[in-house]
């Protein structure tokens, strides 16, 4: 009860001290509002950024390996070593489907970057992909019009193609194009299927590409010499691992590895990039800890200066109360709640601001940066601890003032 | 006893200079007495009231108040006195420039947990009393010294202390506005408080029982009141 009455009591004199020292007060806000909205700021930036990257990736997919010559990531002495390596053939593809009991599409892949035509109409830097049927199952390739590559097609090497929507639009905006023979790097390919809509990855538009037979694309474009990537897809991501143990057993056997050699081949999944994107943003992580800790210490700082000159200020008013019978108890209670109340403005415009600089990023950038509700709690935890850390020495300091010598200063 | 001073001594250190401002002080105060405290400017008059009102611990000595020894008790017991058995009526009235005079009147209810309506309601009649009610919602500088004296004393009585101390509540009143206090701690002595104040006014001071004058810090003369003034 004796508390709740000071609490009221303690609460009015924080208001009314910071009403009648407006700038001070602003000044001293200030260092908790820069110092809270730079930390949110980064928080709901990094929060962005980690959306904006689980988006990508969710591209690749959870349930699918990749057999290759690299490994995703490397450094360059792993580099000129892997480099060495012998290259994955479409037999190793053809023999893994064989032998796999987890895999539910193998399709072996080589990739090139070529200028389309149809008529008039060219498009640049389309993304040429030769592969197998699996090839709808292990990228997720679905053909809205039209019909995927089958077996056979592959197998005949007939110069057959399936094009991506951004390929549809452009080089045939007002025609149907299956049926219509596009020219790739000389040759010309039917357009048997048009396939879904697929958006971008790390900025590479995935519909502005087309997929032929990989036996055709090996002739086409003299990739012979160059290594497959195999695409395995399996049933369930819990599986994942099992397929990727499997698999490297089976390609230790096709390449007729003993015990004791290493691995001359890499299985790269997603998981990988998210790892290594981990990696990434700790670092961020611990610039936005270092950037915050610093300014709310700043800020702190300047909140306990203020309290000391306040303390002083009211030597007189701490010397009245406790002569009508304040303890040290409330007078180190009404200089905490000055303390509290300056932070919890600080940290609400703060958030405020936050919360405003996010929009303004979100919508400015690519990035879906957003102020999540844990950041409040954040922030109602920053004004408890700078509230209490930087006000615990000034408000000893009045409580233990002694109330003659109070009332005596001038 | 409600006041037991025994062989109470004050000595200030200014750096290496130590001032005795009380040199050994013997008085007992009974309930429900009426002590004018007189003495020339320096005598120590206010350095035993705050020694009284416990804001202040003397050097020496033994101050026993209610059969409880002062020296023995913790700062928040100390708080608790100040707020309970003794209302304080200060020279320079100390009351809190920004505050209404109803919240100045209400601070020691609020340092006893009193619920605020009832806090209100009490500061209300104490106010009555000094006959201040129009004036309630005024801040000490739009009010007259006069004015501001009745406040502290509202302040003082407001939660029914034992004993009031008043350090010359006079001192800066004409003799209009003095009489008229006077009959507010007149009327506080007849309902029972216990009053002890200091004066330089031989006139102020006959309305009292009895009158204790230092000198240099001792007691030099403790005699009643024979015959009063009305
Ligand atoms: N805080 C202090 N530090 C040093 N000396 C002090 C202090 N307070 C009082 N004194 C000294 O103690 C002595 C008594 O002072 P006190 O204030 O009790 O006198 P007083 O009788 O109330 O005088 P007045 O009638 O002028 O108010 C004086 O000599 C004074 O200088
Ligand atoms: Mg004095």
């Amino acid at each position: 009860m004796r508390v709740v009455s000071y609490i009221g009591e303690s609460l009015k004199i924080a208001v009314e001290a910071l009403r009648s020292y407006k700038m001070r007060s602003v000044l001293t806000t200030l260092g908790i509002v820069i110092g809270v909205t730079t930390v949110i700021a980064i928080v709901a930036l990094i929060q962005g950024l980690n959306k904006s990257f689980t988006n990508q990736i969710s591209a690749i997919g959870t349930t699918t390996l990749f057999v290759q010559k690299f490994p995703w990531m490397m450094n360059e002495t792993q580099f000129f070593t892997y480099r060495n390596r012998p290259n994955i053939r479409v037999r190793d593809a053809e023999q893994l489907k064989e032998m796999s009991k987890l895999a539910v599409a193998v399709a072996p892949t080589l990739y090139t970057e070529q200028t389309t035509k149809y008529k008039e109409r060219s498009l640049e830097g389309v993304a040429v992909v030769g592969s197998t049927a699996d090839y709808m199952e292990t990228s997720n390739v679905v053909p809205e019009f039209g019909r995927f590559l089958s077996e056979t097609d592959v197998e005949h090497r007939r110069p057959l193609c399936v094009i991506g929507r951004e390929v549809a639009d452009k080089l045939f905006p007002d025609a149907d194009p299956l049926g219509n023979r596009i020219l790739v790097g000389g040759r010309r390919y039917k357009v048997i299927g048009v396939a879904e809509k697929k958006g971008s990855m790390f900025g590479q538009n995935l519909d502005q590409m087309i997929i032929i037979p990989v036996g055709v694309f090996q002739s086409a474009f003299g990739a012979r010499w160059r290594s497959v990537d195999i695409e395995v897809k399996v049933a369930a991501p819990e599986i994942l691992e099992d397929a990727e143990i499997e698999l490297t057993g089976l390609m230790r056997r096709i390449r007729g590895l003993t015990s004791n050699e290493e691995d001359n081949f890499a299985i790269n999944k997603q998981s990988q990039l998210m790892e290594t994107y981990k990696n990434l943003t700790g670092t961020l992580w611990a610039v936005a800890i270092g950037v915050g800790a610093i300014s709310l210490l700043v800020g702190g700082i300047g909140i306990m200066n203020i309290l000391l000159v306040s303390v002083t200020e009211r030597t007189r008013e701490i010397g009245i109360r406790k002569a009508l019978g304040a303890r040290r108890s409330d007078i180190m209670l009404q200089f905490l709640i000055e303390s509290l109340v300056i932070c919890a403005i600080g940290v609400t415009i703060g958030i405020a601001l936050a919360i405003g600089l996010a929009e303004l990023i979100a919508s400015t950038t690519p990035l879906p940066a957003s102020v999540t509700a844990w950041v409040v709690f954040l922030g109602l935890g920053f004004v408890v601890t700078i509230g209490l850390f930087f006000g615990i020495y000034p408000a000893r300091k009045a409580a233990r003032l002694n109330p003659i010598e109070a009332l005596r200063y001038e | 006893m409600l006041i037991e001073l025994n062989d109470i001594t004050k000595t200030y250190e200014i750096g290496t200079v130590l001032v005795p401002a009380l040199k050994g002080i013997n008085v007992n105060v009974n309930k429900n007495e009426y002590v004018a405290i007189m003495g020339p400017s320096g005598s120590g008059k206010s350095t035993l009231m705050n020694i009284v009102g416990c804001l202040d611990t003397p050097s020496e000595g033994v101050y026993m108040l209610n059969n409880n020894n002062v020296s023995d008790m913790s700062d928040d017991e100390l708080a608790e006195i100040r707020n309970r058995e003794i209302g304080f009526v200060f020279q320079t009235f100390n009351l809190l420039p920004r505050a209404s005079a109803l919240h100045n009147v209400e601070l020691p209810l609020i340092y006893n947990g009193t619920p605020a309506a009832k806090r209100r309601k009490q500061a209300e009649e104490a106010l009555e009393r000094v006959g201040l009610a129009d004036r309630m919602h005024h801040k000490p500088n739009e009010l007259s010294g006069g004015q501001r004296q009745r406040v502290a004393i509202a302040r003082a009585l407001v939660n029914n202390p034992s004993i009031i101390l008043a350090d010359e509540p006079t001192g800066n009143l004409d003799s209009r506005t003095g009489e008229e206090i006077m009959e507010i701690f007149e009327d506080l002595h007849d309902s029972g408080n216990t009053i002890i104040l200091v004066t330089h006014e031989e006139y102020i001071a006959e309305h009292s029982d009895r009158i204790i004058r230092l000198r240099d810090g001792i007691v030099e003369r403790d005699e009643a009141v024979m015959e009063r003034s009305a």
